[in-house]
């Protein structure tokens, strides 16, 4: 049962201006009321209140928003819920990794026991939810760090802050190296009424430890559903996190996810963020560098039909010398979707030597797909290699002919250049049978 | 080699095609029959390789008339792809680069497209992968093109001999050679040759379509024709290709010009 909160329904004299700022203060109300005491961290979500409370709900004429309109939402009382509803495993199947040594599952925010499978974790490693973890040895650790990452100051982190109901927490003690992925599962379910859900994951890789971490946004349903996700990543010194970012939501799912990175000096971070699912979605990305001789490598893919809306914001802060980052996004977008990338490279005065490369290939396979790409350097440093590119194509009609020449029909030929457009992102997952799943999907979308 | 009793593969009658309303081919005749070799010589523009894209089905050309019948039936109405998996190969004066497929991965679907069109099953993997390393040795190719992505980063000769591969792994009753020699040195032009050669028999033909002569040196042709604006004006044995080395295309030229101005 939600707890009520104040109408939303706008009189109609209100203003737009003033109809966006009581919607958030809504949202904000059935956030707040529906924190459960367990997790109360009065400080932590006044903090995000007052951040929250300097914002209004944004628009198209935010240049961060100028093409991903959120306007649908606010038709939507959205609340939260104080607990998710029974959900029986046999759900999960079709997302079942067998190469995971741990599955955390949240259930519309809320962390399940049941459906969790934490029995294997070798020593070295917790994963856990934050309830429980908070009141034990590892307190004043996770007080470091939950809520402490940089890009804090954004609106729907700061909304996810003050609500979140629950936080898995993934934890690889000093030069432990973890092999088998650990799977984090977000799984949305419907119910009953639109649904604000605050998924929450801290990832902490301490000094010399290795670890692949499966993030999966799972939905069972095609309901209005509100999806805020914050992600922190803490990537210590000489740590390396591998980590793939799942996005297979219902398509009546708003998706607004944040990743905040932080890599310590000599740290490794590669991340595989696949947008298949969601009406709209938007994946903030932010990697911040606390030392120097980073790598960072971002391979993005998103792959979306009909009307659906991928927006991927990235941001790479170098802040010391001798950093590297990779970053390939890639797209195929399909009937009247709409993918927007937006790549923000920062490399201030002291990140000397700094080498980055950014590049977002699109590949269009309607005449009514759509494609808005900006890549954002901010370069003050004089010595460093920084480049970056865009393309849009479509499929090569000569391509196609070239393999019906050997047999191959009209429709697996073009499902063949899909497969090779999408094969270089989905060939560094570390996980087979995900990339499997994968393939077929991305594939299988053009008949 | 001749053989006056074996059976058509391939009988072209009036063709006529235009690309972008633009009329290349003006009537082309021309007739193939299993274990012969052709070779189609002509200048830039006479319309060779429109011929050959023509015979194998792109959609950017339109036939206008004419027919081609192909072992005995009507194709010019099929897709690319039927007629591939009936029996027609076309290599690539220029083949393209497929970046994320492997060449092993291509091949097999080609292949098992061709098993699928007869009514077969699908060969696995397993098999698949003895068959195309027995296939390797016919254009003397490493193992490792076949993991590389097809057709990406080879060079001109890789590319040409890659062709020959695919040739070797479908068997077609008809292999048109789109100016497969242009551009090899001479050793990538004898492995080249020299695939094609193992696999022509009695039962199927090669129709290659070249500007140079040396060609012909490795791979001897039972007939020779010369394509100008749209049309075969003459053709010969293999003496007329060495004619046309000697004396260029100047008398040929001139003789059917006035024969065409009567």
């Amino acid at each position: 049962m939600a707890i009520p909160v104040s109408s939303i329904d706008p009189p109609t004299q209100l203003t737009k201006r003033e109809q966006r700022a009581a919607y958030l203060k809504a949202l904000l109300g059935t956030l707040q009321a529906n924190v459960p005491a367990a997790v109360a961290l009065e400080d932590l979500r006044a903090q995000a209140a007052a951040i929250a409370h300097e914002h209004t709900f944004p628009t198209t004429r935010d240049e961060d928003w100028r093409f991903t309109d959120l306007s649908a939402m606010l038709s939507v009382p959205f609340q939260a819920m104080p607990a998710a509803p029974e959900v029986d495993a046999g759900v999960l199947a079709a997302i079942e990794m067998p190469e995971a040594i741990a599955r955390i599952v949240l259930v519309n925010g809320q962390f399940s026991a049941e459906l969790s499978d934490l029995a294997q974790l070798p020593a070295g490693v917790v994963v856990g939810n934050l309830a429980a973890l908070q009141t034990g040895a590892m307190a004043d650790q996770l007080t470091a760090r939950l809520a402490q990452s940089s890009g804090g100051h954004d609106l729907f982190t700061a909304l996810n802050t003050v609500g979140f109901p629950a936080a898995a927490v993934v934890w690889v003690s000093r030069h432990q190296v973890i092999e088998q992925p650990i799977h984090v599962v977000y799984l949305s379910v419907d119910g009953g009424t639109p649904t604000v859900t605050s998924p929450r994951c801290v990832v902490v890789a301490e000094t010399g430890s290795a670890l692949t971490l499966v993030e999966d946004f799972y939905g069972t349903h095609n309901q209005a559903q509100f999806n805020n996700s914050v992600t922190e990543v803490w990537a210590d010194e000489n740590a390396q996190v591998t980590h793939v970012r799942l996005q297979r939501e219902g398509l009546g799912t708003f998706h607004i996810g944040k990743t905040a990175i932080t890599q310590g000096r000599d740290s490794r971070y590669t991340i595989i963020p696949v947008s298949l699912g969601a009406q709209v979605s938007r994946h903030n990305l932010e990697m911040h560098q606390t030392g120097p001789q980073t790598d960072t490598n971002l391979y993005g893919l998103a792959a979306i039909s009909q009307s659906q809306l991928a927006d991927t914001h990235s941001l790479i802060a170098m802040n010391h010398p001798h950093g590297t980052a990779e970053q390939l996004h890639k797209c195929i977008v399909d009937d009247a979707a709409h993918t927007v990338f937006n790549g923000k490279v920062w490399v201030p005065h002291n990140a000397q030597l700094t080498n980055t490369s950014q590049l977002n290939r699109n590949l269009l396979l309607s005449n009514k797909a759509r494609v808005d790409t900006k890549p954002e350097l901010d370069i003050v440093a004089d010595n460093v290699k920084c480049a970056h590119g865009a393309t849009v194509s479509q499929l090569d009609a000569n391509e196609v002919f070239y393999l019906q020449s050997r047999g191959i029909s009209a429709e697996a030929a073009q499902r063949l250049l899909i497969y090779g457009f999408a094969m270089d992102i989905i060939d560094r997952i570390p996980v087979s049978s995900l990339q499997e799943t994968l393939m077929a999907t991305v594939t299988q979308r053009t008949q | 080699m001749i053989n006056e009793n074996s059976k058509v593969i391939l009988s072209v009658r009036d063709l006529q095609a235009t690309v972008d309303g633009t009329t290349i081919l003006k009537g082309v005749n021309l007739e193939v029959k299993a274990g012969e070799v052709h070779a189609i010589m002509g200048l830039n523009g006479s319309g060779k390789s429109t011929f050959s894209k023509v015979l194998a089905g792109h959609p950017d050309y339109e036939v206008t008339g004419g027919e081609i019948q192909f072992q005995g039936a009507d194709i010019s109405e099929l897709e690319p792809h039927d007629r591939a998996t009936a029996g027609i190969f076309l290599a690539f004066q220029y083949p393209l680069e497929i970046p994320g497929v492997s060449n092993r991965d291509f091949l097999r679907v080609a292949f098992n497209a061709h098993r699928k069109s007869r009514g077969e099953d699908e060969m696995d993997v397993f098999d698949f992968d003895d068959l195309i390393e027995e296939k390797l040795a016919v254009v003397k190719m490493d193992a490792a093109f076949l993991d590389r992505s097809v057709n990406e980063g080879f060079s001109g000769g890789e590319k040409k001999r890659n062709e020959i591969l695919q040739m070797a792994l479908l068997e077609p009753s008809l292999a048109i050679l789109d100016e497969t020699d242009s551009g090899l040195d001479i050793d990538a032009l004898k492995t080249v040759a020299g695939g094609v050669n193992q696999l022509a028999n009695a039962d199927n033909a090669v129709v290659m379509i070249t500007h140079y002569q040396r060609l012909l040196n490795y791979i001897v042709p039972d007939y020779v024709h010369v394509m100008a604006d749209g049309r075969i004006i003459t053709t010969g044995g293999k003496e007329l290709a060495e004619r046309l080395e000697a004396e260029g295309y100047e008398d040929i030229m001139a003789a059917y010009t006035a024969g065409a101005a009567v």
